[in-house]
């Protein structure tokens, strides 16, 4: 078995959560190695758009920024933000995507904060704010989330709620008048975290390589159910190879 | 609305007749990609003051401008320069310490905002926001609100969908339209009367420029009429929206503009460095911008040998295989 590093471990992780046929919204990072990753493994005929507009982007060079140049190239169609959205926004097309977010904290029903830590008039730590990620999450079918796996990030009550999850529960959602559809999967550097079909709670759905349960509880602000944990796969030999050769050669997002 | 047959002027004309202390303003572009930075310098040049910015997801000049100390009241979906600054530094810095007010929005909100101004309708709706913090929290006080002219009473607003269960939506979003005085935007083509043309993504360009009093165009060139007029199908804003044409190659840099160059990875990764650094980040205003004349010194600043590796490959539109680390 190959070596690889968590980062590797996390894109991975993702590019397998992704159906072939799925309408892929990528972020910056590793969203986008995961979608393109999937591309080439899984997820032959998914669709790779970004917020800015860009539709089935030919990634020859990995972006740096949605807006990126690179994003721009072989599309379909490079469309506008209100096109973009609007494709989210689309009962047609909305449930078909899949988006791909992260955040500075998340709480047990995947509601994220990416706007402030703190009171949100005088905060002691000020973020990019949601740019698509409220949109994303109130509109799509399916959301994947990446985080870091620490105590301060999985909090019980989220300082700014910018992007919406399961809400409350269960009736979360309906009662806001948001469409079906949340978060399905957090991923971390640790584990997977799944969402209870019933509860919409937050449960741990599988452990890395070499971690223990008790490790990721070790690293929440609250309490979660590990009886379901399973181990996950580490990367094949041939994920790692389409990762690091095809994606990211230059390793801008996977680092050293 | 202007229909002189030549508007073609210096960036320090326009900016000087059309932006003012206390002007409320949106620029183009997203992240690092075609922000109007000439037109964003010329600005913090000639010293303007308590400008109510508009952005949606803007990078490297909403932080310039910001940073520059022209902004007082922000309403924005997102600062953030892609991997070079994940959060805009100078951004970062105004709202901890209290001196920029921001109301945050979400993209999708804020393009709706802007199309709703170019529309000529007070607002528009969205299932985006419901059950979230930009709904409930405020930014600016409703006190503020309504003792301002300028901006509507309330935030947003969350109604019963009026035609019942239709499209299965009980609730939506009403979000209200700007109307900015004036928008700032770089693009690759414009006539000398304003007909434009972006090539690449147009992000919320054309909602922006429609919404607006006024309108000013950078241009990486100046082309003849019968040129875009060839080709009317690709134009995408018509000339009487626009009120100056300024021509300034490289008017995006440090930020890419496609099938032109690249972003500068070297100049954004500085540009990080001394943002950072209160002493530094004074040096980088005198040198980089109040000492330059215009435009083409910062530029020649960067010298010829960096601005020939972010020239975009013309099959790509973008510097291929350009050092980013």
């Amino acid at each position: 078995m190959a070596e690889y590093t968590l980062r590797e471990m996390m894109a991975v992780a993702a590019a397998r959560e992704i159906r072939d046929g799925d309408i892929v919204f990528c972020g910056t990072g590793i969203s986008m190695l995961a979608a393109m990753a999937a591309k080439h493994i899984s997820a032959p005929n998914s669709v790779v758009f970004f917020e800015t507009g860009a539709v089935d982007s030919k990634l020859e060079e990995v972006p740096m920024a949605v807006a990126d140049p690179r994003v721009m190239f072989w599309t379909s169609v490079n469309g506008s933000l209100a096109d973009s959205f609007a494709v989210m926004q689309n009962r047609f097309t909305g449930t078909r995507v899949v988006g791909i977010m992260g955040a500075a904290q998340i709480d047990r029903y995947g509601n994220l904060n990416s706007t402030v830590i703190g009171d949100y008039h005088k905060p002691t730590v000020r973020f990019s704010g949601s740019g698509g990620a409220c949109d994303v999450a109130s509109f799509v079918n399916r959301t994947l989330i990446f985080m870091q796996h620490e105590k301060r990030k999985f909090v019980e009550k989220v300082d700014y709620l910018t992007s919406p999850g399961w809400l409350d529960g269960p009736d979360g959602r309906k009662n806001a008048g948001l469409p079906d559809g949340g978060p399905s999967i957090v991923i971390t550097n640790m584990a997977l975290m799944g969402f209870d079909g019933k509860t919409r709670e937050m449960y741990l759905k599988g452990v890395f390589p070499g971690i223990t349960p008790e490790q990721v509880l070790d690293n929440m602000g609250f309490e979660v159910d590990i009886s379901r944990s399973e181990a996950v796969p580490p990367p094949s030999d041939q994920e790692l190879v389409i990762l690091r050769e095809k994606c990211d050669p230059q390793r801008l997002i996977l680092g050293t | 609305m202007n229909v002189k047959p030549d508007k073609v002027m210096t960036l320090a004309e326009a900016v000087d007749r059309y932006v003012s202390d206390g002007s409320h303003i949106s620029i183009g572009g997203f992240t690092i990609n075609r922000n109007p930075m000439a037109a964003v310098y010329e600005i913090i040049r000639q010293g303007r003051r308590d400008l109510h910015l508009y952005a949606h997801s803007n990078g490297q000049g909403v932080d310039e401008l910001i940073g520059g100390g022209c902004v007082t009241e922000v309403e924005i979906a997102y600062a953030g320069s892609g991997r070079f600054a994940p959060t805009c530094i100078r951004f970062k810095k105004a709202i901890q310490n209290g001196a920029v007010a921001v109301e945050d929005y979400s993209n999708y909100q804020m393009t709706l905002r802007f199309m709703a101004g170019a529309m000529g309708i007070p607002f528009m709706p969205t299932r985006s926001g419901l059950g979230s913090s930009i709904v409930e929290k405020w930014g600016f006080s409703e006190k503020h609100r309504r003792e301002t002219d300028r901006l509507p009473d309330q935030k947003v607003v969350v109604v019963g969908n009026p035609f019942g269960d239709w499209m299965e939506t009980s609730k939506v979003v009403l979000v209200p339209a700007i109307n900015p005085d004036v928008t700032i935007l770089h693009v690759q083509k414009a006539d000398a009367q304003g007909t434009v043309r972006i090539e690449g993504l147009p992000f919320a360009d054309v909602e922006q420029a429609k919404a607006a009093r006024h309108v000013i165009v950078t241009c990486e060139e100046v082309v003849a009429t019968e040129m875009l007029r060839r080709d009317p199908d690709r134009n995408q804003i018509p000339f009487f929206c626009v009120d100056a044409v300024v021509p300034v190659p490289f008017g995006a840099y440090p930020t890419a503009c496609y099938r032109h160059y690249d972003y500068d990875p070297v100049y954004l990764t500085r540009y990080r460095e001394l943002a950072s650094d209160e002493e530094k980040y004074r040096g980088y205003l005198d040198s980089n911008i109040m000492k330059v004349k215009d435009h083409g010194e910062l530029i020649a600043l960067a010298g010829e040998e960096r601005i020939g590796t972010i020239k975009a490959d013309p099959r790509t539109g973008y510097a291929v295989g350009l050092d980013r680390k």
